[in-house]
């Protein structure tokens, strides 16, 4: 072969890599922009060298309290579960090659919602077993939905209108739930309708945190075997990966993610759904984009909960704000996908 | 190219509880062009789905070299057999470089570091089909014809002795159809690749094949050289249609004119039981322009759909 054809490939090969590697860094760079905005902004403002001395231990009269108790857990809740949200909201769309597949749509955070609040009306259960029945409801419901899409084949159109479906039932059971919970646990359950960083306290977070510090390599590792996943089941096979084991693993990885962030912040609506797309659209297809996508789902999480904090006169939950922006994009994608015959 | 013996015992597999191979036994001609043919559910997309590990045999065994397939590590297998299905889905937004890139998938390891071979293969591989200046575009802004080059590059990129293509030339026009025919067959010739389609169109098949495999409901009705094996009883008996064999008169192969019930070729050329037309006696005396179109009329009928 010619040289001329190796520094072609070469050549779009290096430009791919490097459009990744700079968009990432752009990502990760507004992710922490948007964590500094968290701990500077609210009733009072603190200067970066303030909120920088709370963290590292000083006590700063005034801003100690307000960082390390009310900003500093609510920024962590909106990183680390916007992070989790993307990844998981990526993987499944990128292994089920459709856009629609997401835990949000499919209705895994349901599932996990529905459980959660059945935990804490019902049970009146502490933090440790709320997030555990979570995550546990959200690989039941995985299981569930599974289970009675398959017919004969497996189809990826069915499995979402089953989800659909599922999801309906685990709102209705959510409703009902909040009907008969006691005043005093309301504040803890409206959370699972949209999704809240309000009041949530550094010991909620450490399971959120581990997951995602634990299963984030291990999606990354398995991203390879994941870009063949999206050439179809039967390029993947004659490529060499082991298909039922790498959709396993990764289907176990991206449910514990988002259950973990879904116990703790609620359904955070639309942010599963939107990080993936906006991650490939941004940074290309040369690598996996498990990484863009969690740190587009963060920068979303932190954004649209300081728009909600402080843009307006009343103070919205951060669900709220990703639904505007989520609906109108689901809308967009079923009027295309519809076109092209996808649906 | 490796001489690699792959065969297949008393296959039989299916879908769920829907079994479509019925005990089928065949070797694949190594380093040659192989043509599956068959109607439309005759069992010969499931063929090669088992032939290339995608279903699992309910029972019968394949081996590859001796071997049985499911014994080998998948990624050694992957470098030793190949496939490109009937519709592999492009990803949104991917370039050529990189899709063919994944190709080498089965070579790397799990990080997907590039070596020196890799670029070569890849570039080899693009360089064969013709898509070294496609390298940057988007696989979905590509005509047909263009993104089947880049798919069987991405084939090639893998380095396969052995490679299987289901209908590789459906949804292409003619023009298009012909150029992958010819460039399989360059792969074939030049570098020994050993072949396997399956196809719809007869006539190509016939052309283009070494040895033929023909299917009815799940069983191999005849295999061998096409020259050997194409005559309108073998028409009749795997696509239930009656047909003339006549001679391609640009290939010198077989070729297969469909009747029907308004062109039942009363007085018209003989068929292959009493020998090919007088060298194109009929051919010869019709105005030229006619016989060629004739010919492309030919080779452009569908059977079995």
């Amino acid at each position: 072969m010619s040289t001329l054809a190796i520094e072609l490939v070469r050549r779009a090969r290096l430009r791919q890599r490097s459009r990744w590697t700079a968009v990432t860094a752009a990502l990760a760079v507004a992710a922490v922009a948007l964590c500094c905005a968290m701990l500077m902004l609210g009733n009072t403002i603190y200067p970066v060298r303030d909120v920088a001395a709370v963290l590292l231990g000083e006590e700063v009269k005034g801003a100690a309290f307000a960082v390390r108790t009310i900003r500093l857990p609510r920024m962590l809740a909106g990183l680390f579960a916007g992070f989790a949200f993307g990844v998981s909201g990526y993987v499944f769309q990128t292994m089920l090659r459709n856009p629609l597949a997401n835990p949000n749509v499919i209705g895994i955070t349901a599932g996990s919602s529905a459980a959660a609040v059945f935990c804490i009306v019902v049970l009146q259960a502490g933090r440790g077993v709320t997030s555990a029945a979570a995550v546990i409801a959200g690989l039941l419901t995985v299981l569930v939905i599974y289970g009675l899409a398959r017919g004969r084949t497996f189809s990826v159109g069915r499995m979402i209108l089953v989800g659909i479906g599922i999801q309906a039932m685990c709102n209705s059971a959510i409703t009902y739930l909040l009907l008969i919970a006691r005043e005093y646990q309301l504040p803890a359950a409206v959370r699972w309708l949209t999704g809240s960083l309000n009041g949530i306290r550094m010991e909620e977070l450490s399971w959120l945190i581990a997951s995602v510090l634990i299963f984030t390599p291990v999606i990354v590792l398995l991203s390879r075997p994941l870009q063949m996943l999206e050439l179809g089941e039967q390029t993947a096979v004659s490529l060499g990966v082991r298909t039922d084991r790498t959709r396993v693993a990764l289907i176990v990885g991206a449910v514990v993610l988002s259950a973990a962030a879904t116990a703790v912040t609620g359904p955070i609506a639309a942010v599963a759904f939107l990080a993936g797309p906006i991650a490939v659209r941004l940074a290309g297809t040369a690598r996996a984009n498990v990484i863009p996508a969690g740190l587009v789902g963060a920068a979303l999480v932190l954004a649209a909960d300081l728009v909600g904090q402080f843009a307006f006169p009343v103070k919205f939950p951060v669900g709220i704000l990703t639904g505007i922006i989520g609906a109108p994009y689901l809308l967009y994608l079923i009027v295309r996908m519809n076109r092209k015959g996808e649906l | 190219m490796n001489r690699h013996e792959l065969r297949a015992e008393r296959l039989v597999a299916g879908y769920g509880d829907r079994m479509i191979l019925d005990g089928i036994s065949l070797e694949i001609p190594a380093n040659k062009i192989s043509v599956i043919i068959g109607a439309n559910g005759s069992g010969k997309s499931t063929l090669l789905k088992a032939l290339t590990r995608i279903i699992r045999p309910v029972s019968g065994e394949i081996r590859l070299d001796g071997k049985p397939l499911h014994a080998y590590p998948s990624k050694r297998l992957a470098r030793i057999i190949g496939l490109l299905p009937q519709s592999p889905v492009v990803p949104e937004g991917i370039t050529v470089a990189d899709l063919v890139g994944r190709g080498r998938f089965p070579h790397q390891s799990l990080f997907g570091t590039w070596s020196k071979k890799d670029y070569e293969a890849v570039a080899e591989a693009m360089e064969i089909m013709d898509i070294a200046n496609l390298a940057h575009r988007h696989v979905d802004e590509l005509s047909g014809g263009q993104r089947q080059r880049v798919w069987i590059a991405m084939a090639l990129a893998q380095q396969t002795d052995i490679l299987f293509l289901d209908e590789p030339t459906t949804f292409l026009d003619i023009t298009y159809q012909i150029e992958i025919l010819d460039l399989l067959t360059d792969l074939n010739r030049r570098y020994g690749k050993t072949i396997v389609m399956v196809m719809h169109d007869i006539n190509l098949s016939v052309r283009y094949a070494d040895y033929l495999f023909a299917m009815r409901e799940g069983r191999l009705v005849a295999e061998g050289r096409p020259s050997e094996v194409v005559t309108s009883g073998l028409i009749k008996d795997v696509f239930g249609l009656d047909a003339v064999i006549v001679r391609d008169p640009v290939s010198g192969a077989p070729s297969v004119v469909p009747k029907g019930r308004y062109h039942n070729g009363a007085g018209g050329i003989a068929s292959r039981e009493s020998g090919y037309a007088a060298d194109w006696q009929a051919a010869g005396q019709a105005p030229k322009g006619k016989a060629e179109e004739g010919a492309a009329t030919v080779t452009a009928v569908k059977a079995g759909s």
